[in-house]
């Protein structure tokens, strides 16, 4: 033991890595057995870990396959059981953000990395529970990904998967070939498949799908998404042929072009929602605003007032419910073959609040007024509801609700909504003659207003205390920048933490 | 019946003398045992063994055809026991369980076995569950070797070092009279490789020969004077038996190398990594040359004082390369070295953390520290003056970190547990929050978002023990929640019993999702599904009524979120004394749709009339607050951006991968949430009649549609 060596003579070749990174559920161990069969069928000597434990439900997980031509000596290699940062070939990522998780942990190096990713997104709980919008930029892993790798390959493979009715293992594989990263032929890969014997023709047509869409991409890469937002689709302010509804759209036009776009879509809303006199209504509201000469005031007016004024009554609800073109929705979004018969289950729970909304307003206000009365009905309402809209009677039912539409000027809920409405923007305008910037912002903290029952109240309490705040910022020069920061702290949280986190700095310096 | 079936690998149990096995290292394992001639394998399951669990129970026909007995144990502590029948008969026997934690439940049993000592060979293989993907407290089993004196295997993570070690394991234990623990960690457990196979063995002796021809011996029992005797017989006889095994088989391996005045010592299970850090810095190759000499401890409890004196004796430097804390091996190095006079500088917790996993990162940084000190000059010039740039650059990095969300495991698409914890949700609205006292299993879920419920955990099936202080009069009522696996482990004494016994108040919620879902699926006295080798289909209420629980309510379906909630509210405002037991049970819905989706396409493809449920939201109805996935987190309910532009936020979305669990309809009702969530039943081969019900409910429908499309405007 203790005997002098001479040098030993060192193989100076590394073994290819390969570091797969999924979330629990994406089916990434089937991935990383068609690697490593692809690869121990061209006579290479490959190894595979994973660290599955409780992370296989639906958590962030990784697996590293390891490989390098045999040098025929029949000598196992030594090979990692985990990937070292800054030597890693390929990694895939089997959604958006786990390539971003890569790259933070410095999996990927710009002289040695070939990214292969998923660009759909599979949002985490953290992104989805967020009132407003939680979800992270996508654009931001792009910049990140073409600055961190050798080469990156992204497109959205769930999508090619779903079209092949198959798994994105199969995709991920397809695109793994395409980029040429291993020096294997697309026809090992699909032998591969082939061999592994399970849901092969799917398997198959969901790799040829990846394999040409990656090509196309690696010939020209498409441009990084811009942000999170799908583009808004904003309507043509233009007549329809309807003679109330066209002298609405020529008095929008009187407004300043770059309004048109939202005017259209508030219109549109508004009169969907009742009828053309309620359009005359919203202009009204709107132009009022547009006499400020301020073009982003105007469209915030067009916006929510829009909003505010088509809100979700029972009315609205069952309206929206009985609609031909829901019944076709419906069945696109399930996916139902043409020969298959779908039928909705709808789940509603009335509370008295919305029967006595309903109601005309004296009569509403009657009951609320009556604790006994209330109680009494509350009884025979305030319970779930499984309602078969698909069925004649409950469609009927839903559909003479929804006939109500003619009466709903003379609801309670009506009355109340109006004058919610009036209040919230009187304090706009009063304050849109010093702070046009500071009114918009008044105009959009409606968008907390939003759910039904406790969401609902939850939301008007978010906008009430906004509503205070601009008391007390009105006359300062960044009294709008301040309220654009509650309004997003408003959003970030159900609870209102950051909310009162952002009322406490503000109130710090008042 | 377990997550995922090995019925197919199993058949490379057969193999025979010397072909070729490829596999996963547990598969290995087991082949490894049926080649040393094992008599009984025990074990309880849980990452990262779950699957070694699997296998046996996959290969159990393999297994009689050999005469292996195979036990699915009620506990660790079981399975450890079991390991008495190695004790007077020359058996060879195995268990297996996660360490430490399983461990921590065996070590009565464990240290009883010790004590006495054993005949046959009895090995004890933990799955270290440490570093990245673990579960549980960061600790090592290593402790547990030291204080019942029973030898520690820590073998290279390579195939066929682990089948050697578990056949040289066998050998030691009998030459030493002491059980011998076996460790691979998370990764180990999970490589695949290969190995040359040799043929089964069959038992040299059967329990079934044992237990026609018991055998029994007083000085094998622990009770004095014979446990006086015991640890003499450790320290004088076992010990030294085992050092001269270890060191006359070459257990532990030395590897030469050409810088000879430096070394270093390494745990076997730490050796790919010590090699991969090696050859980043120029001094060794991927097939295992290496320039400095390595002496790899396979066995790391009992060191070998004469191969360390030897390997360190002359050098410059020794690197000891140790994961985990405390540092005991490097205590007892230290401790040998000073004994043999060496006065080579010994280096290990000084350049490696003590906390915290040896990560391809950490082990580059501390061995090119090591190296750096001693022989720097070995480093070719490109390593010893790297000027890279970070891969990532700053901005970069600050970027991603704002995007990148933290995704940690949660309940599965349909989970039958989220409705219970929905529930839970509603009643914290009502009655205010509660002390709820968590447990170990799937149902621990519930403490991240967007549940937010649990306080602490304890321990598995201890969820309720936990809760054992709040019994004193209050206004709340304690809350503990324990899985079915947790309640039959030991929940049903250390809980329901003690809580019984000293008239507790509070409430215990157990879950019962029909399996041990949380380590794979496998079955447990509760079981619904028939098992050809076990016993299922005893009621938990049963039990629990029999413990002497008053108040029991089982609810068989947990989607019905509004009775789950108004039997919880129920428990906690009840007048009755004692503790109140709530049976929440649904089956696991992974196990379900395994279960259940080859036989609706197979129905489907023989053209008979089914009914897929999955759920859905009305997008012009959302409005965007995500209530409702607040009360759920399910992977299928999730967020869109939508394209109207006067809604600035997303909206919720069901995706394809709902299973119609019913969860979302249940909660929107329950809560009051929203109408916007539909329930769709997409009937599939309808029949005659189904088609002709839906002609007609289209005719009237539809002719209502048009009355009154053609009033509303058409509007884009």
């Amino acid at each position: 033991m203790d005997a002098v060596l001479s040098l030993p003579t060192l193989d100076t070749r590394r073994p290819t890595a390969i570091a797969v990174m999924a979330m629990g559920g994406q089916g990434g161990g089937v991935l990383v057995d068609w690697i490593v069969a692809l690869i121990e069928s061209q006579g290479w000597l490959a190894q595979s870990t994973s660290v599955p434990g409780v992370a296989q439900r639906t958590g962030a997980t990784i697996y590293y396959v390891e490989a390098i031509e045999s040098d025929g000596s029949g000598r196992r290699p030594v090979l990692s059981l985990m990937p070292v940062p800054g030597e890693v070939d390929i990694v895939i990522g089997a959604e958006l953000m786990e390539a971003g998780r890569a790259m933070q942990r410095g999996l990927v190096s710009p002289d040695r990395t070939t990214l292969i990713a998923s660009s759909h997104r599979a949002y985490a709980v953290s992104e989805k529970i967020a009132p407003g919008d939680g979800a992270g930029d996508p654009a931001k892993v792009y910049e990140a990904a073409r600055a961190a790798s050798r080469q990156f390959l992204a497109f959205d493979m769930a999508a090619i998967a779903e079209q092949s009715e198959s798994v994105i293992s199969a995709a991920l594989f397809g695109a793994l070939a395409a980029s040429g990263a291993l020096p294997f032929p697309r026809a090992a890969y699909e032998a591969t498949i082939r061999e592994a014997g399970v849901g092969v023709e799917a398997s198959l047509s969901a790799f040829g799908r990846a394999y040409d869409a990656a090509v196309t991409e690696l010939r020209s890469p498409s441009p990084a998404p811009s942000g999170n937002t799908t583009r808004k689709e904003l309507p043509d302010l233009k007549p329809v042929g309807d003679a109330g509804f066209d002298a609405l759209v020529e008095r929008a036009r009187q407004l300043p072009e770059p309004v048109h776009g939202m005017l259209a879509a508030g219109l549109g809303r508004v009169v969907d929602f009742q009828d053309a006199a309620y359009g005359r209504e919203y202009l009204d509201r709107v132009e009022s605003f547009a006499e400020f000469g301020a073009n982003a005031l105007t469209t915030a007016a067009a916006k929510q007032i829009a909003r505010a004024m088509a809100y979700d009554d029972v009315i609205r609800v069952a309206d929206l419910k009985t609609r031909d073109s829901r019944f076709a929705r419906v069945r696109a979004e399930v996916a139902a073959q043409p020969d298959q018969l779908v039928y909705a289950t709808e789940f509603m729970h009335p509370r008295m609040e919305e029967v006595c909304g309903t109601l005309p307003a004296g009569l509403g206000l009657w009951i609320e007024s009556s604790p006994r009365v209330l109680g009494f009905l509350r009884r025979f309402v305030d319970h779930g509801r499984r309602v078969r809209t698909g069925t004649i009677g409950w469609f009927l039912t839903l559909y003479l609700l929804a006939g109500l539409r003619r009466f709903r000027r003379g609801t309670l809920r009506h009355r109340r909504e109006q004058a919610h409405i009036e209040a919230w923007l009187e304090r706009a305008r009063t304050v849109a003659r010093r702070d046009v910037a500071l009114a918009a912002e008044i105009l959009e903290a409606r968008r907390l207003v939003k759910g039904y029952s406790d969401t609902h109240d939850s939301g008007e309490g978010k906008f009430s205390r906004l509503m205070a705040m601009a008391g007390k910022l009105d006359g300062r020069p960044d009294a709008a920048d301040w309220m654009r920061r509650l309004r997003a702290s408003a959003l970030a949280d159900a609870e209102g933490r950051t909310l009162d986190d952002t009322i406490k700095t503000i109130e710090s310096f008042l | 019946m377990a997550e995922r079936s090995f019925a197919k690998e199993v058949e490379d149990l057969r193999l025979g003398d010397g072909q070729e096995f490829h596999g996963e290292g547990i598969l290995a394992i087991t082949k490894a045992l049926l080649q040393s001639g094992v008599g009984y394998v025990a074990g309880y399951q849980g990452a990262p063994i779950s699957h070694l669990m699997d296998v046996l129970s996959d290969a159990q026909d393999i297994l009689s055809d050999l005469g292996v007995h195979f036990e699915t144990s009620a506990s660790e502590a079981t399975a450890a026991a079991t390991l008495a029948a190695s004790v007077m008969y020359p058996i060879r026997g195995a268990v297996t369980f996660k360490s430490p934690v399983g461990t921590n439940v065996a070590s009565d049993a464990l240290a009883n076995l010790a004590s006495g000592g054993v005949t046959g060979g009895a090995l004890i293989i933990v799955g270290e569950d440490y570093g990245e993907g673990s579960s549980i407290m960061q600790e090592r089993s290593h402790a547990y070797a030291m204080k019942s004196q029973v030898w520690l295997l820590d073998p290279r993570p390579d195939l066929e070092s682990i089948v050697r070690a578990v056949e040289t394991g066998f050998e030691l234990s009998e030459a030493s009279n002491t059980p011998v623990m076996l460790e691979v960690r998370i990764r180990a457990c999970h490589v695949r490789g290969s190995f040359r196979t040799k043929a089964n063995q069959r038992p040299a002796m059967s329990v079934k020969d044992a237990l026609e021809a018991p055998r029994r011996d007083t000085g094998r029992v622990v009770l004095p004077p014979a446990s006086y005797v015991h640890e003499k017989e450790k320290i004088e006889k076992r010990w030294p038996a085992a050092i001269k095994f270890i060191k006359e088989r070459g257990l532990n391996e030395f590897v030469p190398g050409d810088i000879a005045d430096v070394g270093i010592i390494l745990q076997g299970g730490m050796y790919n990594g010590v090699l991969r850090a090696l050859q980043g810095l120029g001094l060794a190759d991927v097939w295992g040359t290496s320039r400095i000499p390595l002496y790899v401890l396979n066995v790391t409890y009992p060191l070998v004082p004469d191969e360390v004196a030897d390997f360190c004796r002359n050098k410059r430097a020794v690197l000891l390369v140790e994961e985990g804390q405390p540092d005991f091996i490097e205590q007892a190095l230290a401790k040998i070295l000073r004994q043999a006079n060496i006065s080579t500088p010994l280096s290990g917790k000084d350049l490696f953390p003590m906390a915290g996993e040896y990560t391809a990162q950490v082990m580059g940084d501390a061995i090119g520290a090591f190296v750096r000190q001693w022989i720097p000059d070995s480093l070719a010039p490109s390593v010893r003056a790297s000027n890279a740039p970070p891969a990532l650059e700053e901005k970069h990095a600050r970027a991603l970190a704002e995007v990148v969300p933290a995704r940690p495991p949660g309940f599965c698409t349909g989970c039958p547990e989220r409705p219970i914890f929905a529930a839970m949700k509603l009643v914290e609205r009502e009655l205010g929050p509660h002390h709820v006292a968590a447990d170990i299993g799937c149902h621990l879920f519930a403490i991240m978002p967007p549940f937010n419920i649990g306080t602490t955990t304890m321990g598995y099936g201890l969820g309720a023990a936990s809760a054992s202080a709040f019994n004193v009069k209050a206004a709340k009522r304690s809350i503990a929640v324990m899985g079915d696996g947790g309640f039959w482990h030991n929940g049903l004494t250390s809980g329901i019993g003690n809580a019984v016994f000293n008239k507790s108040d509070g409430v215990i919620l157990v879950v019962d999702n029909h399996y041990s879902a949380a380590t794979g699926g496998q079955d447990l006295l509760s079981s619904r599904a028939a098992n050809r080798s076990r016993s299922t289909r005893h009621a938990i209420t049963e039990a629990v009524k029999g413990m002497g629980v008053g108040w029991v309510r089982q609810i068989d379906r947990t989607y019905d979120v509004g009775r789950m909630r108004d039997t919880l509210k129920e428990a906690l405002t009840t007048d009755q004394p004692g503790p109140k037991v709530i049976v929440a049970s649904s089956e696991c819905m992974l196990n379900r749709q395994r279960r259940e989706r080859p036989l609706f396409a197979k129905a489907v493809k023989a053209g008979q009339r089914m009914v897929r449920q999955r759920f859905g939201v009305d997008e012009d109805v959302c409005t965007g607050d995500h209530a409702c996935i607040r009360l759920s987190g399910c992977p299928s309910l999730s967020v869109k951006q939508t394209a109207d532009p006067l809604k600035d936020d997303p909206v919720a979305s069901i995706d394809n991968s709902c299973v119609g669990c019913g969860n979302c309809g249940d909660v929107a009702e329950a809560a009051v949430l929203c109408p916007s969530f539909y329930r769709a039943d997409i009937i599939i081969n309808p029949t005659g009649w189904d088609r002709a019900v839906a002609q007609m409910r289209a005719a009237v429908i539809g002719f209502f549609q048009r009355l009154r499309a053609k009033r509303r405007l058409r509007l884009a």
